[in-house]
């Protein structure tokens, strides 16, 4: 991912990295540092923008979104842990857009799985893989590990 | 006051937000944590967030209100909510319609949330009892019983300043009598677990039964303020009051006025609370209400993330009731069955 991603942070000094809490915070905390960027990495809390309020009300909070950095006109590596349905980088997206207009926004994922719901693909990730229904993904860091284990 | 709390709805999750009493340290938390996230909602650009898009809140004041009202006000429309103000204190209640009747009329509606301030303690239990089971009902204030999501605010405002309750000297100074803040603010600390608390005031205006709140009683003030770490100060409710209570506001002021020199007895890094409107000179000198201690403001900007956390759990904790009521398998509770039929009660007479 760091080897994908490093031509486009060459090219453009003024990239801003988001993660999405929290998997996406530890991802990208590891890609900002390997990529020694010069923008603070962002932190975005999504709770509030999810589309399935009304199926489980009010997810558990996982503390403040954090973009200290405006992003108008930025290029936005925004980065999960992983991508399945997609609903959480729809979510990401809306949030981002309440924070301004980024020129783009590239999305880089360490697994992509199937499970698609949306029309979103990972520009860059780490892995692929194709899993069953009920397989859950989970991602522990110290040390890295990517869990898969039933859905509860 | 014998029947069960109607907070907690039939999947025992909490429908309704109208006393702190009975609600666990747990919940409490949760709330602060909840409007934690939603304080950084208030410092972007677009403050609002969609959570509850296609909400309708209904504000149900029959009390006047300007600063409860604006908060639960801005909080729904940062939530995207629908908001509506019904004026209650110049609208058909004073052309003799009933409590129940207005209920219903905003019912048909199709609100899904009322926010209610009321004169009469009561008031809020009354008509969350009284409402369809997929409505949720907020208090903001009855009486002189509760106003939880001031006493919320208040906690949230102290955890962000102070952190840990339980080493925390909490004094509360006033009426605490006609204090639904004291009451709600008593409460949660106890929950909370604050290390302690002392209430400060006249006899005249403590609660008969202020012995068994869980607080400690001082009539002397500067002995009450030595080692505080928070210090609350409270509206004299002269509208509350009847007969003689306190001989005169520049006495009260006086002897329980909150001074710079009184505020220097209290620790150095004290906080000073009000939850407003001051009344300068009478509870508290303009010099402390400005001073570097206060946090009164603080207190004004965390009622919207309070609020925008309480209104949000309840709304989701009622969605799957709402899904099974459109469906057509939530059955009507018994109460709300049972009220259907006696719609006699008036309005500022909740009789529970």
């Amino acid at each position: 991912m760091q080897q994908q991603l490093a031509p486009l942070c060459e090219a453009d000094p003024g990239i801003v990295m988001i993660g999405i809490k929290t998997g996406g915070v530890l991802v990208g905390a590891a890609l900002h540092e390997a990529l020694g960027l010069a923008t603070p990495l962002g932190e975005l809390n999504i709770s509030f923008y999810r589309d399935d309020f009304s199926t489980v009300g009010l997810h558990p909070v996982v503390g403040p979104s954090q973009l200290t950095t405006p992003i108008d006109g930025k290029h936005i590596v925004l980065v999960d842990d992983v991508l399945s349905t997609g609903r959480t980088v729809r979510a990401a997206m809306n949030e981002i857009f309440d924070y301004g207009r980024p020129s783009r926004i590239t999305l880089a994922v360490l697994v992509q799985r199937d499970g698609h719901e949306l029309p979103i693909r990972a520009d860059v990730f780490g892995e692929s893989m194709n899993l069953d229904e009920s397989a859950h993904v989970q991602l522990t860091a110290n040390p890295w590990f990517i869990e898969i284990g039933e859905r509860a | 006051m014998s029947l069960p709390s109607p907070q907690f709805n039939q999947l025992g999750t909490l429908q309704h937000f109208l006393t702190l009493d009975g609600l666990d340290k747990a919940t409490l938390t949760a709330i602060m944590d909840a409007a934690e996230n939603f304080t950084s909602v208030g410092d972007r650009m677009i403050k609002n967030v969609p959570l509850l898009r296609g909400k309708t809140v209904a504000n149900l004041f029959f009390e006047n209100s300007t600063r409860t009202r604006t908060a639960f006000e801005l909080a729904a429309k940062r939530l995207s909510a629908d908001l509506l103000n019904v004026d209650l204190v110049t609208s058909s209640t004073n052309k003799g319609e009933s409590l129940l009747d207005t209920l219903r009329v905003l019912e048909s509606l199709q609100c899904d949330m009322f926010i209610v301030r009321h004169g009469e303690s009561g008031a809020a239990d009354f008509i969350a009892r009284h409402v369809k089971p997929t409505i949720n009902v907020v208090n903001g204030g009855d009486g002189q019983a509760s106003h939880p999501t001031q006493g919320m605010l208040d906690m949230f405002t102290i955890r962000q300043h102070k952190g840990d309750f339980e080493k925390l000297c909490v004094v509360i100074i006033g009426d605490i009598r006609h204090s639904r803040v004291a009451r709600s603010g008593i409460a949660a600390l106890n929950t909370l677990g604050a290390g302690e608390i002392r209430v400060v005031g006249p006899r005249t205006l403590m609660p008969t039964d202020v012995e068994s709140m869980g607080v400690s009683w001082y009539s002397d003030l500067e002995k009450a303020l030595h080692g505080a770490d928070v210090v609350m100060g409270l509206r004299l409710q002269t509208e509350r009051m009847s007969g003689i209570t306190i001989p005169s506001s520049r006495e009260f002021f006086a002897t329980y006025g909150l001074t710079k020199e009184r505020l220097a007895l209290a620790k150095p890094d004290a906080i000073v609370m009000h939850p407003g409107p001051t009344n300068r000179g009478v509870e508290i000198s303009a010099e402390v209400a400005d001073g570097p201690q206060s946090v009164i403001l603080d207190q004004v900007t965390n009622g919207v993330a309070i609020r925008m956390a309480v209104m949000s759990i309840v709304m989701g904790n009622a969605e799957p009731l709402r899904e099974a009521a459109a469906n057509g398998v939530l059955e009507d509770t018994p109460s709300n069955k049972k009220t259907n039929s006696t719609p006699s009660e008036k309005a500022g007479s909740p009789h529970v």
